[in-house]
């Protein structure tokens, strides 16, 4: 049977992933960054799973105002990185994993979580940056990829509950999946930030600790912040955070808290990080 | 108008279907700069390049005038306003600068975010802040 060995929250900052694409990240205002990368790279090395879950948001990239779903599975043989107004990224293609691919989506739609399902996907920086920031800069990426995109962008949203039963159906779908294979679950984007508007580079970190710590121990408290919560207190970007709840709710109810990083700035962005494993 | 229970944030702007219907064009627009022969195009001849969509008069010269706070104005996205800024080969803190009220430099919103990031106290609400 297929297990979920660790969950993993990351921060998808492109500015991430053009620090390292260029070299900058010997640069002062990188390094904190990066020194704080140091403990979970290392976590990676030692916990490569056969597949990565990586739930992500697609930014104006693959997805825009004349077509968009709510959930999508990516069930392709690999993914594109995109370009996204400045050229492609050039790190590693992405190698899917079609079998599990759709065996989340027989399994969710059985569960009424209606998939939308996706064979070509080009993927941004909200699922290469993860990449990036979990395995540095290797020839190819050691694990497969099963890019899950959740609109956070163009509202009306799903909810922070629903994204958080999401990925209890998705625990659920893993643990039926008969091959032996490890999977790894990633929640990406926030944590607080606003880009837009005269209030642009608005931060919370109080709002961050707070579901950081709740991440952990009181995921249901997270499932139950509303948009609007999101939006004045975390910043109208900010929001990205319920990816994290598809994360957490694929999970055990009781994890350790493995490894924990948290940095303001990076662009506009307060930077977080969290690795969490089951507890059995 | 339908209202949110959001419209009270101030100097926000959601992505919701009232932005939607007035900026589909110039969100569309702007989301063409992903190709690269597109951005060449753009770059050769902005008028003539916007002349293909049917964008208002007044996002037109927004885009042309990179009145970045203006483009949200009429309903142009961040993630669909980046591309323009990417295009001009700026890094993002000009872009978030110019939104922000006071507009700030490059610098002066790198120092900010440096210091911590703009506070969420003050900024909950319109009627506690200046957005």
């Amino acid at each position: 049977m297929a297990k979920i060995i660790a969950g993993m929250g990351t921060s998808h900052v492109p500015g991430v992933g053009a620090a390292m694409d260029n070299g900058k990240t010997d640069e002062a205002y990188w390094q904190p960054l990066f020194t704080g990368f140091a403990p979970l790279r290392e976590w990676h090395k030692n916990n490569v799973p056969d597949v990565n879950i990586i739930v992500f948001n697609d930014h104006a990239t693959s997805y825009s105002l004349d077509n968009y779903s709510t959930f999508t599975i990516g069930v392709g043989e690999e993914f594109t990185p995109a370009d996204e107004g400045w050229g492609p990224r050039k790190v590693p293609q992405l190698k899917g994993h079609p079998e599990l691919a759709w065996h989340l989506v027989e399994s969710l739609m059985a569960e009424e979580f209606d998939m939308a399902v996706a064979a070509s996907l080009e993927v941004d920086h909200g699922c290469t940056v993860p990449l990036s920031i979990a395995y540095d800069q290797p020839d190819e990426w050691p694990a497969a990829v099963i890019p899950l995109c959740v609109n956070v962008i163009q509202h009306p949203l799903p909810t922070a509950l629903r994204c958080y039963k999401l990925g209890q159906a998705i625990g659920r779908a893993v643990a039926s999946f008969p091959d032996d294979i490890t999977v790894g679950i990633w929640g990406t984007g926030g944590l607080s930030h606003q880009l837009g508007g005269e209030r642009a580079g608005v931060v919370n970190p109080e709002f961050d600790k707070r579901f950081l710590d709740n991440l952990t121990a009181d995921p249901e408290a997270n499932a139950h912040i509303s948009h609007t919560e999101f939006i004045r207190d975390a910043g109208c970007e900010g929001i990205e955070m319920i990816m994290w709840n598809v994360m957490r709710g694929a999970l055990n109810d009781k994890v350790n808290e493995i490894y924990r990083f948290y940095h303001i700035p990076v662009s506009a962005t307060a930077y977080g990080a969290i690795i969490l494993e089951n507890n059995e | 108008m339908t209202t949110r229970d959001y419209d009270d944030v101030p100097g926000t702007y959601v992505l919701d279907s009232r932005s939607y219907r007035k900026g589909y064009h110039l969100n569309m627009f702007l989301m063409t700069l992903n190709k690269a022969e597109n951005r060449e195009e753009f770059a050769k001849d902005e008028e003539g390049y916007l002349s293909q969509f049917k964008v208002t008069d007044a996002q037109r010269q927004a885009v042309l005038d990179r009145q970045y706070l203006e483009l949200l104005h009429l309903g142009a996205n961040v993630y669909y306003a980046f591309k323009l800024v990417s295009h001009d080969r700026k890094p993002p803190q000009v872009m978030y600068g110019k939104m922000s009220r006071p507009e700030l430099s490059f610098e002066e919103f790198q120092e900010m975010m440096l210091s911590g990031g703009r506070p969420i106290e003050g900024n909950r609400y319109k009627d506690e802040s200046n957005g």
